[in-house]
């Protein structure tokens, strides 16, 4: 099957300005702008059942008829924050299949009627922002961008933003502070951006790899995008593929796919001859899976993985073999939540703290049996509490860890006994 | 005297340009990288400068500083050399690997070497974890990945920027 989003990998050279426009480049663009009204086409999106691929899977056509339509002017910003350990898939659109994606970010301006569009990315893709401008000025010199668009009235222009260390700024509202010129902490919501976003203007926020499916549901219909993946879940999706396989990397598959296909079939299996034991679905903010013959074979949609006891998320798949202790590896979430906390918040700011030392002295053998409840009790005292997901996402694999492998996190604890 | 203004007029106007002029605000944080640059620290006067171009007060400037870790209050070396160790590498020898290199350049764990150059720290993911071990340089020219990584290759790659440090240094003297 050839590519929906990872093109490049079927089209040589696809990052170059004439090469994607010779493979059609730009005619859904085109069609939106002069032969279809903006509500027309968030209609087709809307009928393509696509949804948000950032984490949260929100419907991207309904998000943009929210659009508040009595304020001006409106925004469109792409999150290119791509900072959830595991996640690597929208640096290769970026990268490799940038018009695609410019051109799924200028179809969304069109449709809730933005003439000013930003890309927040995050700090370390530095070099991949001064690609994107070279790409963003060719496209302004091709009339591709600019005012009076393929002879309308309508114009667009987009602008790159870099960030400069920070998770939390993947969060749309604290990217959107960040990009006002604040530090990047979430806003009390609601408002949610549509009506209340970018300078207080409706605005929409959008992952990367949503935008980059744009084009070819414009180009061929909604309809046709619904015949991959499954009824609930449509589509293609990216699969950032980490950790203890023998080939990691993206892996364009149908929503649906199961686990078992992507880790073996595509992924090669496991490293060096050894076991699965895990299976973190979205990254360091995954509830995790034991890695059974019923989870191997779960498809990877977002309401399958839900049924057994995870979420999709950003479909970044860590997996985690046989010579890893599990209290080790939400020892490593921690120390990356509790660095990412933004400090807003007092459950999170002191809950990830807390939860960090605990984790600490389990995993370097200082804690009691009776640690291990102390750490599951922060972690749910955290949960509900907090401003923005962070702070949720930070208790999921402590909390389903102690659950589901709870050997691992006694074998390293010491009895009171043997202690005196 | 605005150092900025002086030194980078084109790039002041050219950050500027990007946002609505009533909301030069947003030009903070493109301003900031611009006043890091080369020697790699903000300094007072860069907190200043910054502010006074994009409309906030001095501590409003270093209130984001803080708040980011690319920017650094601390004078550090040239180069930082940034090991990503979080999960997904780690799963993938990422910690071994940041221990070999500390050890071959005589440096602790965020610490710089003896010629001043080089300060190596750990980082969390930064979106490549397919190809660990792997780092990142910063430097005032911006940022560059390397991946798919030994501790070999690694070191490689810190004779090149050292020898680039010497070569700038001399033409610099010339
Ligand atoms: C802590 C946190 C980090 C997030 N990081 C990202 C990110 O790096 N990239 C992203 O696209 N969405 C991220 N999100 C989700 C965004 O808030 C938002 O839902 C998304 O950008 C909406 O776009 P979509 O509907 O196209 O997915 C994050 C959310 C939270 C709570
Ligand atoms: S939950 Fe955590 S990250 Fe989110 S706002 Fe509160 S302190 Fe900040
Ligand atoms: S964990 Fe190292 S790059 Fe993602």
């Amino acid at each position: 099957m050839s590519h929906v989003l990872l093109r490049h990998r079927d089209i040589p050279n696809l990052k170059q300005l004439d090469v994607y426009v010779e493979h059609g480049g730009f005619q859904a663009f085109r069609k939106a702008v002069t032969a279809m009204q903006p509500g027309e086409v968030t209609e087709q999106v809307k009928i393509s059942g696509l949804r948000g691929r950032g984490g949260a899977g929100f419907p991207t056509g309904l998000k943009w008829s929210f659009i508040d339509n009595n304020n001006w002017p409106h925004y469109v910003v792409a999150n290119a924050d791509e900072s959830e350990p595991g996640t690597f898939k929208d640096r290769e659109l970026m990268e490799e299949n940038p018009y695609q994606f410019l051109e799924g970010l200028a179809i969304a301006s069109y449709a809730v009627k933005a003439n000013r569009a930003y890309v927040y990315l995050r700090g370390e893709f530095w070099p991949v922002a001064r690609f994107l401008d070279a790409c963003i000025a060719e496209m302004e010199e091709a009339g591709y961008l600019g005012d009076n668009l393929f002879g309308t009235d309508y114009s667009l222009r987009i602008y790159t933003h870099l960030g400069a260390g920070a998770y939390i700024c993947g969060e749309e509202t604290a990217l959107l502070e960040s990009l006002e010129g604040n530090r990047g902490q979430p806003r009390l919501r609601p408002p949610f951006p549509p009506s209340y976003g970018l300078y207080g203007k409706p605005t929409i926020v959008n992952n990367v790899e949503t935008l980059t499916n744009v084009p070819p549901i414009i180009e061929h219909g909604g309809e046709w995008y619904r015949t991959f993946g499954t009824e609930k879940s449509p589509g293609v999706k990216l699969f950032s593929l980490s950790g203890n396989v023998e080939k990691p990397g993206n892996y364009e598959l149908p929503l649906g796919t199961t686990f078992r296909e992507l880790i073996f079939t595509h992924g090669g299996g496991i490293s060096n001859g050894r076991g699965i034991k895990a299976i973190m679905p979205a990254g360091a903010s995954s509830s995790v899976l034991p890695a059974t013959d019923e989870v191997l074979d779960t498809p990877m949609d977002y309401e399958s993985v839900r049924a057994v006891g995870s979420d999709l998320g950003s479909a970044s798949v860590i997996v985690i073999d046989d010579s890893f202790s599990m209290d080790w590896v939400v020892n490593k979430t921690l120390h990356f939540f509790k660095h990412e906390s933004c400090g807003k918040c007092t459950p999170c700011r002191e809950g990830t703290y807390w939860m960090m030392n605990v984790s600490d002295r389990i995993t370097q053998g200082r804690a009691t049996k009776d640690d291990i409840a102390l750490l599951e009790s922060v972690a749910r005292q955290i949960r509900g509490k907090s401003l923005c997901a962070l702070g949720e996402f930070s208790t999921m694999a402590v909390v389903t860890s102690i659950e589901r492998f709870r050997d691992d996190f006694e074998a390293k604890t010491r009895t009171e006994e043997a202690e005196g | 005297m605005n150092r900025l203004l002086a030194q980078y007029p084109q790039q002041v106007k050219d950050i500027l340009a990007k946002y609505p002029p009533e909301h030069k605000r947003s030009a903070v944080m493109p301003l900031l990288y611009l006043a890091q640059g080369d020697k790699m620290h903000i300094t007072r006067q860069d907190l200043t400068d910054v502010g006074e171009i994009c409309g906030m007060t001095e501590t409003e400037v270093e209130s984001i500083v803080g708040f980011y870790t690319l920017y650094h209050e601390e004078p550090g070396g040239k180069f930082r050399i940034q090991v990503c160790t979080d999960l997904p590498c780690a799963l993938r020898g990422a910690e071994e690997f940041y221990a070999g290199l500390c050890e071959r350049l005589g440096v602790e764990d965020g610490g710089t070497t003896e010629d001043g150059l080089i300060t190596v720290e750990q980082v969390k993911c930064l979106a490549a974890c397919h190809r660990a071990p792997m780092l990142q340089v910063q430097s005032g020219h911006g940022l560059d990945y390397h991946e798919n990584l030994t501790v070999d290759l690694a070191m490689e790659i810190i004779d090149g920027l050292r020898q680039a440090a010497r070569t700038e240094k001399k033409e610099a003297q010339a």
